[in-house]
């Protein structure tokens, strides 16, 4: 690439991350400490020696097929949300809660469609948490961004930021809930990896287990630090981008065939 | 000096023991409904003068804990305290935790406290 001139200056960021970092281990008042990103003290929850990953091969992704976004709408309640009252249907399918969309895309010169299946990437260096101004949106030490809904202010910078469009908001009171994922007005939202699953210690996300299921086997999910994953293991074996890989936010999320 | 005669002396010993006897049940008195699965037990998480007076600071602990430590092993979990302590209406339909005169709501109530969360959590147990 030789046109360098639109990339981020990478030495100001990490000059600025690191500096949050030492602050963040700072004693703001006697007793209150902030917290950090580390993992914790007692060894229990996540910690940075993992990071979550997907490949995405877009040759297997089947034209028309929504699996994935389904799984992922029924694991994330994410159909309970209904159409709210008075909305018109352009603007509810415009402003709709979604994780995962489906994403077709055809080269001009030559035609060639590709479909695949787009969502938050899991950045390294994630644009919606530099602007975010309370802290909701964050990565967690197992590098899964995500909102911390009881801090999010609902302002949408994260949304402006976002190169990916994967984040969503949402406009007006929910009436049913999933215990994995509470949602209500005012807070962004997108894709965590299924944290709760992880959490659980259930290795792999909905739409992944989908797309197996309906023998697609189009997304791969893994631990992309531990060398013996499947997710390595197929990085490792043919050439992956990264979506926007201009942006150099080094994505959790990476593609084969696009 | 004044003194108190026989009958104001019995007066105020009964006043005395009718106060007591109040602040007795506002004690050992339980807020707990009828038709929750916490009625049939005898402890919560935690003892329950300890949940009474500190239940919303385990339930942040928790909720900064799981969110951004990913750590879920400790007892206070919003979605286990609605699903011990919400009750079921006489066609034996799940109530909403935090309806009026409901668990959640009968102390908020009385204390004029407002909680946000069941906008986002679920207030019933969720059907498995
Ligand atoms: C496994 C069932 C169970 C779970 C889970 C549970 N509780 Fe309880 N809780 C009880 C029982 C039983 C009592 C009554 C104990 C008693 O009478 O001494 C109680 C009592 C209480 C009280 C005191 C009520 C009073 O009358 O003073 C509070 C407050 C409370 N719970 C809050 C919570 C919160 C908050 C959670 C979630 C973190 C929770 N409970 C989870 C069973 C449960
Ligand atoms: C804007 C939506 C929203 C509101 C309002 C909200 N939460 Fe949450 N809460 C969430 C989300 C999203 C999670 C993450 C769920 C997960 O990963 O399992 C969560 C998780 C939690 C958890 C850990 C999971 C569990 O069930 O124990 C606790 C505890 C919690 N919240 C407490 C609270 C309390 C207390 C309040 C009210 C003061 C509250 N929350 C208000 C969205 C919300
Ligand atoms: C025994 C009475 C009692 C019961 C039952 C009770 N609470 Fe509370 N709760 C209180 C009181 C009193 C306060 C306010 C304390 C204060 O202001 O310092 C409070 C405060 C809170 C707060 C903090 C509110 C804030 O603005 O910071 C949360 C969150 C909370 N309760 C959650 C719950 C949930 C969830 C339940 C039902 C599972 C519940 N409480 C049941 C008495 C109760």
């Amino acid at each position: 690439m030789s046109d360098c001139k639109q990339q981020p200056d990478m030495k100001r960021r990490e000059f600025l991350s690191n500096t949050v970092v030492a602050a963040g281990a700072v004693t703001v008042a006697p007793g209150v400490l902030l917290t950090t990103t580390e993992a914790k003290a007692d060894g229990k929850g996540v910690s940075s020696n993992t990071r979550w990953g997907m490949l995405i091969d877009t040759n297997k992704c089947a034209d028309g097929c929504t699996s994935c976004v389904s799984a992922c709408d029924k694991e994330n309640g994410i159909d309970l949300v209904k159409k709210p009252e008075g909305h018109d249907d352009a603007m509810w399918e415009q402003q709709r809660p979604q994780w995962i969309r489906k994403v077709k895309l055809r080269d001009t010169q030559s035609s060639v469609v590709s479909n695949l299946p787009l969502m938050c990437q899991h950045c390294e260096h994630p644009p919606c948490v530099d602007v975010c101004p309370t802290g909701a949106s964050f990565k967690r030490a197992d590098g899964i961004v995500m909102v911390d809904r009881h801090i999010c202010i609902g302002c949408r910078y994260c949304m402006m930021a976002c190169p990916y469009k994967a984040r969503s908001f949402i406009h007006a009171d929910v009436a049913e809930q999933v215990v994995n994922s509470p949602r209500g007005k005012g807070c962004v939202e997108s894709c965590n990896l299924c944290a709760h699953r992880l959490d659980a210690g259930q290795g792999n996300t909905a739409c992944a287990e989908a797309c197996a299921k309906d023998g697609h086997n189009a997304i791969v999910f893994g631990d992309l630090k531990d060398p013996n994953s499947a997710v390595s293991k197929a990085l490792k074996s043919q050439p992956s981008r990264q979506l926007r890989e201009d942006l150099m936010l080094n994505t959790g999320v990476r593609y084969t065939n696009v | 000096m004044h003194r108190l005669n026989g009958l104001k002396r019995i007066a105020v010993v009964m006043m005395a023991g009718i106060l007591l006897s109040i602040s007795a049940a506002a004690i050992s008195g339980s807020m707990v409904v009828e038709g929750s699965k916490a009625a049939g037990m005898k402890d919560c998480v935690a003892p329950t003068m300890d949940m009474r007076r500190n239940h919303m600071d385990y339930l942040k602990h928790q909720r900064d804990e799981v969110v951004h430590q990913g750590d879920r092993s400790d007892k206070f979990a919003l979605a286990d305290c609605v699903s011990c302590h919400a009750s079921k209406d006489k066609q034996g339909h799940p109530v909403p935790v935090n309806a009026k005169d409901q668990f959640c709501d009968s102390c908020h109530d009385y204390t004029a406290v407002n909680i946000t969360c069941f906008q986002c959590h679920r207030k019933v147990p969720e059907e498995k």
